[in-house]
C-alpha cells in the first residue's frame, strides 16, 4: 500500500485552502434549543436562568452566538479536578480574581455523578437529571450562574437538558424530586463551560502577558465530551481550524502568544475511559501513550499538552510514567488552559497552578517560559513551613494575588 | 452468522433484557439504522484495543438480533470508553448511548459480567453516592495507582500539609473533593433513593448496599426529607 500523507495542518490552525466555509442555516442537523427553553419556561414548566450581563457572545459549531457569561459565576466544580489536580481549579478561581469577577464557590454542591455513570452504569436517567437539576436550583438560589469546570458534567448536563426539553414525562419525574427537596425547578439559558469562558476573556488575558510565549509550542488535545456530545453547542470560530474543529483551548493558547501544533490524532479520545481508569488502566496507558502523546511527540514536538478536561489530564500526564520506564517517546508536560494561561499572566507555578500535582516533570516547559522553578518551589516550602510552624493556618488569596 | 456463544440461556431471558434495553426513553433517540460506513469504528479508542466495535452495537440493535445482544451486554459493553467520539455517525446514531443502556439493564440485572466489570470499583460507587464527590484527595495512594509512578507517594505523603496549601477555602478537604454541605448530601441522598439508584446497587453488592442504606435512612431521617 502507498503511504499516505497525515492530513495534519504544516502551518498550525490555518487551514491551506482557498475554499470559504460558510454555515448553511437550512443544513444544520441540529434544533437550537434555546427557544424551547424559553418556551417551556413560558408555560410555566421551569424557570429560565438568565446569563447575566455582562456577557460574551461566542460562536457555536452551526453558527448560533452562544451567551457566555463573564461574571457573576456559580462554578461547578469537578471532583477529579479538585480532587488531584487542585490547580486546575485554583486557576479558574485565580483569573476571576484577577479580572476582577465577582463569583461564587458554593458547598451547595455535588459533582454531576457522570463519571461513575459513564464507569459503571450504576444510576440511570431521572436520578442524574434530578443530580444536575438540583445543582442548578442551588445555583438559581445563591444568584449566581452556573460555571461548569468539568468536560464530563458539561456533556452531560446538555445531553440531560436536550432529554428535558423534549420528554415531559422525565420532567414530571425530576420536578416531582425537586418539590420533595423544597427546590425550584429552574434551567439555565445556556450551559456555559469554563473553557468557553476563556475563550471569552483571551484578549484580556493577552494584555497581562508576563512572558514571552512565542518559543512556546503546544499541542491540544480536545475532550470528547465538551464537543461530541451536543455537538451543535460548543465553540467554533471560522479563524481557527477553519471552523471545522472547536476553537476551545486553542483560541486561548494562541492569542496568548504560544504556537499551537498539529497532530493527525487531533480527533482521538484522551483513554480515560471513566471504568479503565480505575480499574482497567492497561487501555488507559496504551491509548494515552500510543494514540496521543507520541504521536504529538513525533509529528508536533510540544512544550506542553493543554487540554481542557478533568480525565483528559490526569490520563494524558499520568500515564507517561510507565511509557516512559519502557524507553517509549513520551515526556511532555500535560496541564489545563487555565493552569497554563495563569502562569502565563503572573501566576505562582506551584501557590496557584499547583504543578506539584503532576506527574510529568513540568521544569523545562517553565525555564522556557522564563520562570525560574527552583525558586518558585523554595517560595513554596517557604509557605508550607509556615504552615507547619503554625505562622500561618492555610495559604490565602491574598498570598498569591 | 448468529452469536452460538451462550446457547444455554433461553431465548425467552434474552428477549426480556433486550425489551428492558428497548423500553429505555433514549433508546430510539440513540438509534436510526446504520450505512455500515464504519466512521463509529474508526473513531472509537476501545475498537482499536479490544475486539470491539461500536457499528455492531449498532446494527445488532437495528436487527433486534437477540443472541447477539446478549453476547454483547456479557463480552462486549464494558470495553466502551463512552468517550462518544461514536456519535460522528452520519445517521446521528450513540452507539455508546446504546451501551450505556445496555449497561444499566446488565447492572440492573445483576449479570456475572458486570460483577466482573466493576470488580475493585464498589469503593468509588461508596464514594461518590456518599459524599457526592466521586475521587477524593486520599484515594491517591500508591498501592491503588502503582503505575503512576512515585509522585502519587509524594501526594499522599503530603496531603494534609498540601490540601491547606490550596488558597481556595472550599478545598482544604482529603477525604472529599471539596468540602459539601450536610444538607446537600442529604438531598442526594434522597435523589439516589427516590430514583430507584440505591437499590441498584445491591445487584452490584450487597454488602455495599447494606452500607450506604444505612448511612442514607438515618442522615434522612434527620433532615426531614420524605422518600416515601
Amino acid at each position: 500500500m502507498e503511504p499516505m500523507e497525515i492530513p495534519v495542518l504544516k502551518g498550525g490552525t490555518k487551514v491551506a485552502t482557498s475554499r470559504v466555509f460558510d454555515r448553511d442555516p437550512d443544513t444544520v442537523p441540529e434544533e437550537d434549543l434555546r427557544e424551547a427553553i424559553w418556551a417551556l419556561g413560558r408555560e410555566g414548566e421551569w424557570i429560565v436562568q438568565p446569563v447575566p450581563e455582562p456577557y460574551y457572545l461566542a460562536p457555536t459549531k452551526y453558527g448560533r452566538l452562544k451567551k457566555i457569561p463573564l461574571e457573576h459565576t456559580w462554578h461547578h466544580k469537578s471532583c477529579g479536578q479538585c480532587g488531584h489536580i487542585p490547580g486546575y481549579s485554583t486557576s479558574i478561581f485565580w483569573l476571576n480574581r484577577l479580572l476582577g469577577y465577582d463569583y461564587f464557590d458554593p458547598r451547595d454542591q455535588t459533582s454531576c455523578t457522570a463519571w461513575n455513570y459513564y464507569a459503571s452504569a450504576t444510576s440511570n436517567q431521572v436520578a442524574q437529571a434530578a443530580v444536575a437539576m438540583r445543582n442548578f436550583s442551588a445555583a438559581y438560589e445563591s444568584g449566581y450562574f452556573p460555571m461548569i469546570h468539568c468536560g464530563t458534567s458539561f456533556g452531560h448536563y446538555k445531553e440531560v437538558r436536550h432529554e428535558l426539553v423534549h420528554d415531559a414525562k422525565l420532567r414530571r419525574q425530576v420536578r416531582a424530586i425537586m418539590d420533595k427537596l423544597g427546590r425550584p425547578f429552574v434551567m439555565p439559558e445556556e450551559i456555559v463551560h469554563y473553557s468557553e469562558w476563556m475563550y471569552a476573556i483571551r484578549d484580556e488575558l493577552k494584555n497581562r502577558v508576563q512572558y514571552d510565549l512565542s518559543n512556546i509550542t503546544a499541542t491540544v488535545h480536545p475532550a470528547c465530551h465538551y464537543y461530541k456530545l451536543q455537538t451543535g453547542d460548543a465553540i467554533y470560530d471560522p479563524e481557527i481550524y477553519g471552523g471545522q474543529r472547536t476553537a476551545a483551548v486553542t483560541g486561548v493558547v494562541q492569542t496568548l502568544g504560544a504556537t499551537v501544533a498539529d497532530y493527525s490524532s487531533w480527533y482521538d479520545c484522551c483513554g480515560f475511559g471513566f471504568r479503565h481508569i480505575l480499574v482497567q488502566r492497561d487501555f488507559t496507558r496504551s491509548f494515552a501513550t500510543l494514540r496521543k502523546i507520541e504521536v504529538m511527540k513525533e509529528e508536533a514536538n510540544p512544550d506542553v499538552v493543554l487540554t481542557h478536561d478533568t480525565g483528559c489530564v490526569t490520563s494524558l500526564d499520568k500515564s507517561q510514567f510507565a511509557a516512559q520506564a519502557h524507553n517509549r517517546n513520551v515526556g511532555v508536560p500535560v496541564m489545563s488552559e487555565s493552569q497554563f494561561a495563569a502562569i502565563a499572566v503572573g501566576a505562582h507555578p506551584f501557590r496557584v497552578a499547583q504543578l506539584h500535582w503532576h506527574s510529568v516533570d513540568y521544569r523545562p516547559l517553565l525555564s522556557k517560559m522564563g520562570i525560574d522553578p527552583e525558586k518558585a518551589w523554595m517560595e513554596f516550602q517557604g509557605d508550607l513551613e509556615q504552615i507547619k510552624s503554625g505562622a500561618m493556618d492555610y495559604l490565602t488569596w491574598e498570598h498569591v494575588l | 452468522m448468529p452469536s452460538d456463544r451462550y446457547l444455554e440461556v433461553p431465548l425467552v431471558e434474552k428477549q426480556r433484557l433486550f425489551d428492558e434495553v428497548k423500553a429505555d426513553p433514549r433508546f430510539h433517540t440513540y438509534l436510526y439504522g446504520c450505512y455500515e460506513c464504519g466512521i463509529c469504528v474508526a473513531a472509537c479508542p476501545s475498537a482499536r484495543f479490544y475486539d470491539f466495535s461500536p457499528r455492531k452495537i449498532a446494527q445488532a440493535a437495528a436487527r433486534e438480533d437477540l443472541e447477539l445482544i446478549y453476547e454483547q451486554m456479557n463480552d462486549d459493553i464494558w470495553n466502551c470508553s463512552q468517550c462518544f467520539s461514536c456519535n460522528r455517525c452520519p445517521r446521528q446514531n450513540s452507539p455508546g448511548g446504546l451501551i450505556t443502556i445496555m449497561r444499566e439493564v446488565a447492572v440492573k440485572n445483576g449479570m456475572r459480567s458486570m460483577k466482573e466489570a466493576l470488580a475493585g470499583y464498589t469503593r468509588i460507587i461508596y464514594k461518590i453516592m456518599t459524599t457526592g464527590t466521586q475521587v477524593s484527595p486520599d484515594m491517591l495512594q500508591e498501592d491503588a495507582f502503582p503505575d503512576w509512578g512515585p509522585q502519587v507517594k509524594m501526594v499522599s505523603d503530603n496531603l494534609d500539609l498540601w490540601r491547606r496549601a490550596l488558597p481556595p477555602e472550599t478545598l482544604h478537604t482529603t477525604g472529599l473533593s471539596w468540602q459539601v454541605e450536610e444538607r446537600t448530601m442529604q438531598e442526594l441522598y434522597a435523589i439516589w433513593k427516590l430514583t430507584g439508584t440505591l437499590d441498584m446497587i445491591s445487584e452490584v453488592d450487597e454488602g455495599l448496599h447494606d452500607i450506604m442504606e444505612e448511612i442514607m435512612d438515618d442522615a434522612l431521617e434527620e433532615s426531614g426529607i420524605s422518600v416515601d
